[in-house]
């Protein structure tokens, strides 16, 4: 059983076929990399699987509460989000007016459907809720901090907070260790991870450090100009000739 | 077809004066981002600089267009003032503030140009050459309007010159595409911004110069020619210069047009045009999408509901304002009903534009479609007290509805424009719709019977409703509901992955922020015991947006704070002479030492106070 199935999704823009034909799935609790030089077609992909772009061609299946493939393809992030997906941007988009606990109440609202009330305090909804949340991300120290001035690791940490707040069965990460020190970057992978295995969650994630990729990773998809130019596990990619030449170079 | 052509040239002509405003607020605009409302403030000092030069001139052709290149240098040099010593200490500013700023710049300039120039109209008189005709086409044309439509086109094309064939354009291009990056190249700023500011207002003047001619310089012409100004430049595109050149053609041709053959609705004609251009394409004819300025990626203030001690202070100020009729006199109450009414009307205008996101400049149409329905249901119904206070909200929350289903899908200035167009037309409408609305002459006798015709009854009436209402609408923005709006506000792509619907929550605010000014404007109608066209006009939309950014908008207090600081203020300088200047150069210096506005000021006092505190 799989929780996402793409089959021959395809994107162009103008005469530049950005995803040329991708097909691939991911199982509960596994990690997947999706690793390719810059323009290979990584953030188009992922724009499309959460519905800010509407594909040209192919479909997106993703599995629902009793294990049935729902067709998701061109929904709009909302509804997507709704399904189970949560996800992290490659430039940090949280709430920079509200607390940090705020960021997640305001996410475990929408998830409940309480956005539409008008009178008690938005702050005392499920607050034990969110500090679970949030010391599960390691941030419940900071909960009463103003999220506009967190330092960058502790924003992408509060980014996966209210990515879980859904109880999602997929996580789509976009390049989430980006702009981050080289520990912080493994300690936030190895505990995606292990929120990956506990709960079941499939995490489908782009990232540039080769590090990060072949240690917490379970699967790699390699993308080249819109293709898929390989996928297996981290020993057979690194071993893989073409790969070198194309993108990771000789000296790994 | 005679008919057509002349019609034609005509629109033509006011087309180019059209083009020459907007040319300068748009140039402006792409650069310094600065949304000059002092625009037409500019455009009639040309007009009245022009008059004191050509009137001391002979009446030469020569010596015509050497005044008007004078004018057009003396606005520049006044431009470049205003630039150095104002806008530039703005820039790192919220971009509203901006807008406040310039807008105690028109008061200013109005009373100035009063004290300097008297309030009589000032036309210079016409020389032969001005007055004479040329044939086109078997057509008697007047000269000076063939000269006019000449100088549109003429203008374009040396500014296009400029702007492509020299180092400066270039800079000037660079700069409006992205000017952060034009600064980390080494460009000194100051100076670019200060030429450009220049240039704006030097085409300004101009465009004052030249229409003085065919009418007279006096001091209403400000906010009627920025009003306009402003539309050819949103439906042009916000910095496209080409963009406003179509935008004039379409809507000087139009007006010419619609004079004649729609004699009923020209004041509606232009905005409706502007409306239909936004929804059809939201970033005008030849605009694109505004890219954030980076620098101006200001740090969202965090928003915390109000401590123990400000808790204290506003109960205080409540027990206060409810004893206040046993203290003041009949003018003070006065004074203080119009302030109750005022923190409605501004904290219904703050929900939208600050946890909304939403700036309105056409706030008041809200207000004054209240305002009317309280009339309706006291005149036409026959309706009490009771039946105005629940219909008007009503009517102004269902047609901000309507409206706000286009509004909410548009960003920034461009929503802030649609705003007001759709208060001119709702304006248009009380003003021109005189068998319903009385037109200018409003609707008199409204005041309510029984209880409610003691003042002070009606001052507490007020006090409840207002206050109350704005404190229901705080209450909303810490409910979840506020938490929703403001987190679409603060992150658009987040929100949307958390699966919040942006555009059902920002019509929601809007109906509820219209619902809420439609109150205040049906409660102003019964203490006043009158409406009138005026409190749908661009000014009182003003009075809102002061209201709030005086307060400070990042602030839950805010709006409350500035409304009565704003009323009083208003209230006090009314009395005196030259009350515009003064309020004026009241609200720029407040702008200039709080650009948080007042109770953003006094909370980082608070704070810094507290930290110091063991």
């Amino acid at each position: 059983m799989s929780t996402l199935e793409v089959r021959d999704l395809r994107k162009s823009f103008g005469a530049i076929d950005a995803v040329a034909g991708l097909s691939f799935t991911l199982a509960p609790g596994e990690m997947l990399a999706v690793i390719g030089p810059n323009g290979a077609g990584k953030s188009t992909c992922f724009n499309m699987l959460n519905g800010q772009l509407r594909p040209d061609a192919g479909k997106i299946l993703l599995a629902g509460p009793n294990g049935t493939m729902q067709d998701i393809t061109g929904l709009p992030p909302r509804e997507i989000w709704r399904l189970g997906v949560g996800r992290t941007f490659q430039i940090t988009a949280t709430f920079a007016s509200m607390t940090v606990r705020e960021n997640v109440q305001t996410a475990l609202l929408s998830h409940h459907r309480r956005t539409w009330r008008f009178w008690r305090p938005a702050n005392r909804h499920a607050g034990p809720e969110a500090d679970r949340l949030l010391a599960r991300v390691g941030m419940q120290s900071q909960a009463d901090r103003p999220a506009g001035i967190l330092a960058y690791g502790d924003l992408k940490r509060l980014e996966l907070a209210i990515a879980l707040a859904n109880a999602p069965r997929l996580l789509l990460m976009d390049e989430p260790t980006a702009g981050m020190a080289p520990a912080e970057r493994t300690a936030l992978m190895t505990l995606t991870r292990d929120i990956a295995r506990t709960e079941g969650v499939a995490v489908l994630f782009t990232e540039h450090d080769m590090d990060v990729v072949f240690g917490v990773a379970d699967r790699i998809l390699v993308l080249n100009r819109g293709h898929l130019i390989a996928e297996g596990p981290p020993a057979e990619i690194r071993e893989n000739p073409e790969i070198r030449a194309v993108y990771l170079g000789a000296h790994i | 077809m005679d008919f057509f052509l002349l019609q034609l040239l005509t629109g033509l002509a006011s087309a180019s004066s059209l083009f020459l405003v907007a040319a300068g607020l748009t140039v402006i605009f792409g650069v310094t981002r600065v949304v000059n409302f002092a625009h037409g403030s500019l455009f009639m000092l040309g007009a009245y600089i022009a008059w004191s030069i050509l009137s001391r001139l002979p009446r030469t052709p020569e010596h015509f267009a050497l005044g008007v290149l004078a004018t057009a240098l003396a606005t520049a040099a006044i431009g470049a003032l205003l630039e150095i010593a104002l806008l530039r200490r703005l820039y790192r500013a919220p971009e509203l503030l901006q807008l406040l700023a310039t807008f105690g710049v028109v008061l200013v300039v109005q009373d100035a140009a009063l004290w300097f120039w008297g309030p009589v109209d000032l036309a210079i008189s016409r020389p032969p050459w001005l007055r004479g005709a040329i044939e086109i086409a078997g057509l008697r044309f007047p000269f000076y309007d063939a000269v006019l439509i000449a100088v549109g086109p003429a203008v374009l094309g040396l500014l296009l010159l400029l702007f492509h064939r020299t180092r400066w354009g270039l800079l000037v291009r660079a700069a409006t595409q992205d000017r952060d990056m034009v600064a980390a190249l080494g460009v000194n700023q100051r100076v670019l911004y200060t030429s450009v500011f220049a240039l704006g207002a030097g085409l300004a003047g101009l465009g004052g110069a030249l229409a003085l001619p065919q009418g007279s310089a006096n001091l209403q012409m400000d906010l009627a020619v920025v009003t306009d100004a402003f539309v050819v430049v949103v439906v042009g595109g916000m910095g496209s210069l080409g963009g406003a050149f179509l935008a004039a053609l379409l809507i000087g041709v139009l007006q010419a047009f619609g004079i004649v053959l729609l004699p009923k609705i020209t004041l509606v004609l232009v905005f409706l045009v502007m409306a239909a251009v936004l929804v059809l394409r939201p970033h005008g004819l030849l605009g694109r999408p505004q890219t954030a300025a980076r620098s101006e990626a200001e740090a969202l203030a965090p928003i915390r509901p109000a401590g123990a001690a400000l808790q204290a202070a506003g109960l205080a100020s409540l027990a206060l304002a409810m004893a206040a009729p046993f203290v003041v006199g009949p003018y003070l109450l006065t004074v203080l009903t119009e302030a109750a009414i005022a923190v409605l009307f501004a904290a219904s205008l703050h929900l939208m534009m600050g946890p909304g996101g939403m700036a309105s400049f056409g706030h008041a149409a809200w207000f004054g479609i209240g305002a009317y329905a309280a009339a309706f249901a006291t005149k036409a119904l026959g309706g009490g007290l009771a039946t105005g206070l629940l219909l008007a909200p009503l009517a102004a929350g269902t047609m901000a509805l309507v409206i706000g289903w286009f509004v909410v899908r548009m960003s920034g200035v461009y929503l802030a424009m649609l705003t007001l167009a759709f208060a001119q037309i709702a304006w248009a409408v009380s003003f021109q719709w005189v068998e319903v609305t009385g037109g200018d002459n409003g609707i008199l006798g409204l005041w309510p019977q029984g209880w409610a015709m003691d003042p002070r009854a009606m001052y507490w009436l007020a006090l409840a409703l207002c206050v109350g209402g704005a404190l229901l609408l705080r209450r909303i923005l810490f409910a979840p509901f506020g938490f929703a709006l403001r987190a679409t506000r603060d992150s658009p792509l987040r929100a949307a992955a958390i699966g919040l619907d942006a555009p059902r929550l920002r019509l929601a605010a809007f109906a509820i922020a219209g619902a809420a000014a439609g109150l205040s404007g049906a409660v102003f109608a019964y203490a006043k015991g009158s409406v009138f066209p005026t409190y749908m006009a661009i000014p009182h939309s003003v009075d809102a947006l002061v209201a709030v950014l005086l307060g400070g908008v990042q602030t839950m207090a805010g709006p409350i704070v500035g409304a009565v600081a704003f009323t009083v203020l208003q209230s006090w300088l009314l009395t005196s002479e030259f009350w515009r200047f003064k309020l004026g150069l009241l609200i720029v210096l407040l702008v200039l030492a709080f650009p948080g506005g007042i109770a953003g000021a006094a909370a980082a006092a608070w704070n810094r106070f507290r930290r110091y505190q063991p």
